[in-house]
């Protein structure tokens, strides 16, 4: 592996379009070596960090909090209808990252963000960006439950009210509907919308943020952990879930769960300390990982 | 020794017992291979030693200062001649006050006769008697109290569960205090209230509709009979807290939401404690203020807008008052608004609510409960402002509905009542005990009702 240090101009990193091999990480690859030696080359990222249809565009990203430097140069492409999983040891950014997506770092006072990052072509931190028009097209789920202490169905409705979404009653009804039954939840709540959300199981309440979520009719959907406070039963079914909504959303997921990234995504990208390693076909990251500093953490060596 | 030479006595052995104590059972831990093989740590072994010295001591004195006067009065008063024993109650407490001040010797012998300076003497010997023998009891109570307990330092006796008993039931007793004095200011007012009523009787009290509790010396002067319904009183002071909450519930409110919401965290430390600086003014200050700036402003302005105003109206009051009351309902309602879990804001901005939207839906239902008590914490202040409204509203007990009108509240009348040389068993003295109870209950009910209000639109979050 080579040993540069960090260089924060951008200008230094060529844009690479598809393969971004390093010639000696075959070599390397065999060595043992402790991971924490490695010294990643900035904004160098092996595999296939970029797409031929972008849904998300993003380049040379930079994110601060006050003077640390939390994302280190990232670029990468978010295919259209892709199933995209961040992975990574704890605090290394992959929140950060995907907070950046539709600009809910905005709230934190100390965050600047640096880069390029455009969704469909354009500019999500534009000045003249609308964050709520940005937000109603990517969605978020959060790592723990977090159903408004309302009923079931003004949940469900919070979204579309807010947008003007239905003009009538029964419009609303039948997004609420729609949005429960693609989120799994109907059958378990037809019953009684007019309960309070708070009072539902943990898996329930997460599948309810996942028909909030999708009730404005998003195109991208973020899940920060969206399983780690759930029992296997429900992670389960929030999976089964993912992928039935992969078919019209594209979704991004942090996850700790290998096993979960191996199970719902089309693809995978390593982080490690701020850095973007490795983005691979998942079947790719967890059989044969191209970086040495990947393989160590698929194969349980650290994080 | 007096009592209060006593007390701090009586904590000094209850420290040499913590000490003796805490040394013992180190001592008695030693040999055993640290204190791991006691019960307990040496600072509860200590503690029980500590307790056991002071709170019997402790509870013996206060029982001998209870009862101490009232014995040596009486055996005082049995020992009078026959001759001179008092016939009634009155003549009984003059008797006694002869004896005590000859005993304190404010009053020369030679004008009393001669059983009243015996029974003075008396008096000082049993005082001195009592002093001694209390000094000694209490002492031997603590002594003994501490030695017993230090005799309990062993490694089978569990020190930690007697001391966690003792300070639960000391808790006890200071809620304990808190809630007998809220009830014994209730009966005292009560029993008033009745002796009140037995003059007046109880509907002309509350529906009466005019004030004027001036009831004459002799039966055939003009106006003898006073009028007590405190109908007006009660609009007057309805109205000014009406106008006050007006003011201070919507400013207060959203200069929280500013606060919490908005603000930089700079702001926010410069302008939170300015704001809650309007709580620390005394109101007698908020009062000329209103009686000299606001009052005359508002007079002003309503006459040339064609308007009829008295210089002290209830609007300048309840503008004052409002804006006094202001921190109570900003300061809670800030607090609260920040308890609001930040998931359930970012789960809000993140369906693409904006920071008002969120505010309104989510945030603000949540702290409800919070925000109703800081408005109901500011409308008692309201009705229980008294200062500003002498000074601003007036006293004419007017029934009317205009707030440009000077008005006068429940408040003022009772300071009015009771300020002066007044004779304690006239109607219009106990008139203010009855008033003092219509604002008792009536607060009382408001609080109820609030807190039924909450109960059903609280929405429960975590």
């Amino acid at each position: 592996m080579s040993v540069i240090s960090d260089t924060i101009s951008s200008s230094m990193n060529p844009t690479v379009m598809k393969e971004t091999k390093m010639p000696e990480s075959d070599s390397t690859k065999a060595k043992i070596e402790r991971p924490a030696d490695t010294v990643i080359e900035e904004g160098k990222t092996v595999g296939i960090p970029f797409s031929d249809d972008p849904k998300f565009k993003l380049r040379d990203v930079n994110v601060f909090y006050g003077e640390t430097r939390a994302i280190k140069n990232i670029s990468l492409d978010i295919a259209r209808n892709e199933v995209i999983a961040f992975i990574g040891p704890s605090g290394c950014g992959k929140s950060t990252f995907l907070r950046c997506l539709n600009r809910m770092n905005d709230s934190i006072e100390s965050c600047r963000i640096k880069g390029s990052l455009l969704l469909d072509g354009q500019n999500i931190y534009d000045s003249k960006r609308d964050v709520v028009e940005l937000r109603a097209r990517v969605g978020m789920v959060f790592q723990k439950p977090n159903p408004f202490p309302k009923s079931i169905y003004d949940n469900v409705a919070y979204g579309p009210r807010i947008h003007g979404l239905a003009n009538r009653k029964s419009d609303l009804d039948d997004i609420v509907e729609n949005s429960l039954r693609k989120a799994g939840l109907w059958n378990e709540v037809r019953d009684r919308l007019d309960a309070m959300a708070t009072g539902m199981s943990g898996g329930q309440q997460q599948r309810l943020c996942i028909a909030r979520a999708i009730a404005v009719s998003p195109e991208v959907v973020l899940m920060d952990e969206p399983c780690s406070a759930l029992d296997p039963i429900a992670t389960a079914r929030i999976e089964e879930l993912i992928a039935e909504l992969s078919e019209s959303y594209t979704i991004v997921i942090v996850t700790h769960s290998m096993q979960q990234a191996a199970r719902v995504s089309n693809r995978t990208a390593y982080f490690h300390l701020g850095h973007l390693v490795e983005v691979n076909d998942t079947s790719k990251v967890f059989t044969t990982p191209e970086h040495e500093l990947t393989e160590s953490y698929i194969t349980g060596r650290f994080g | 020794m007096q009592t209060a030479d006593l007390l701090p006595l009586v904590l000094v052995l209850a420290a040499v017992a913590y000490g003796f104590a805490f040394m013992r059972s180190r001592a008695v831990a030693a040999p055993l291979g640290g204190i791991r093989n006691l019960k307990a740590l040496p600072a509860y072994y200590a503690a029980r030693a500590a307790l056991w010295c002071a709170i019997p001591a402790l509870i013996i004195l206060g029982t001998w200062a209870a009862f101490e006067g009232k014995v040596i009065q009486d055996m005082v008063m049995a020992s009078l001649p026959a001759e001179l024993a008092p016939q009634s109650a009155g003549r009984a407490s003059l008797t006694l006050s002869q004896i005590s001040n000859l005993a304190a010797g404010k009053l020369d012998p030679s004008i009393v006769p001669e059983g009243i300076s015996g029974a003075a003497t008396l008096l000082q010997e049993l005082r001195e008697q009592s002093s001694q023998f209390k000094t000694l009891l209490v002492i031997l109570i603590a002594v003994l109290g501490g030695t017993f307990a230090w005799t309990q330092v062993a490694p089978h006796i569990n020190a930690r569960k007697s001391v966690e008993r003792t300070l639960q039931r000391l808790f006890f007793v200071c809620a304990a205090v808190a809630i007998l004095t809220t009830i014994g200011i209730v009966f005292s007012v009560i029993f008033e209230t009745f002796r009140f009523f037995e003059k007046v009787p109880v509907s002309e009290f509350l529906f009466g509709t005019s004030w004027s509790p001036q009831t004459a010396l002799r039966a055939d002067q003009i106006g003898s009979e006073g009028a007590f319904g405190i109908i007006p009183l009660f609009t007057g002071t309805l109205m000014i807290s009406a106008i006050a909450l007006l003011i201070a519930v919507p400013v207060g409110l959203l200069s929280a939401v500013y606060l919490s919401e908005y603000a930089s965290p700079m702001m926010r430390s410069v302008v939170k404690p300015l704001l809650e600086m309007l709580a620390g003014v005394p109101t007698v200050v908020y009062g000329f203020f209103a009686a000299l700036t606001v009052a005359p402003f508002i007079r002003d302005l309503a006459l040339a807008l064609g308007l009829e105003a008295s210089s002290q109206s209830a609007l300048a009051a309840g503008l004052v008052m409002g804006i006094m009351i202001i921190p109570f309902v900003s300061s809670l309602s800030d607090d609260v608004i920040n308890a609001v879990p930040r998931t359930l804001r970012d789960g809000s901005l993140a369906l693409g609510a904006t920071q008002s939207e969120t505010m309104k839906n989510v945030i603000f239902p949540a702290a409800l409960p919070g925000i109703m008590g800081g408005i109901l914490l500011a409308a008692s202040r309201a009705i229980g402002e008294t200062m500003i409204v002498v000074m601003a509203a007036g006293l004419a007990a007017n029934l009317t509905a205009n707030p440009l009108d000077s008005v006068t509240t429940v408040t003022v009348q009772i300071v009015t009542l009771l300020t002066g040389d007044q004779e304690f068993d006239s109607a219009k003295t106990l008139a203010a005990f009855a008033l003092g109870m219509m604002l008792f209950i009536v607060t009382l009910l408001l609080n109820v009702i609030a807190l039924k209000v909450v109960r059903k639109y609280r929405e429960q979050y975590d």
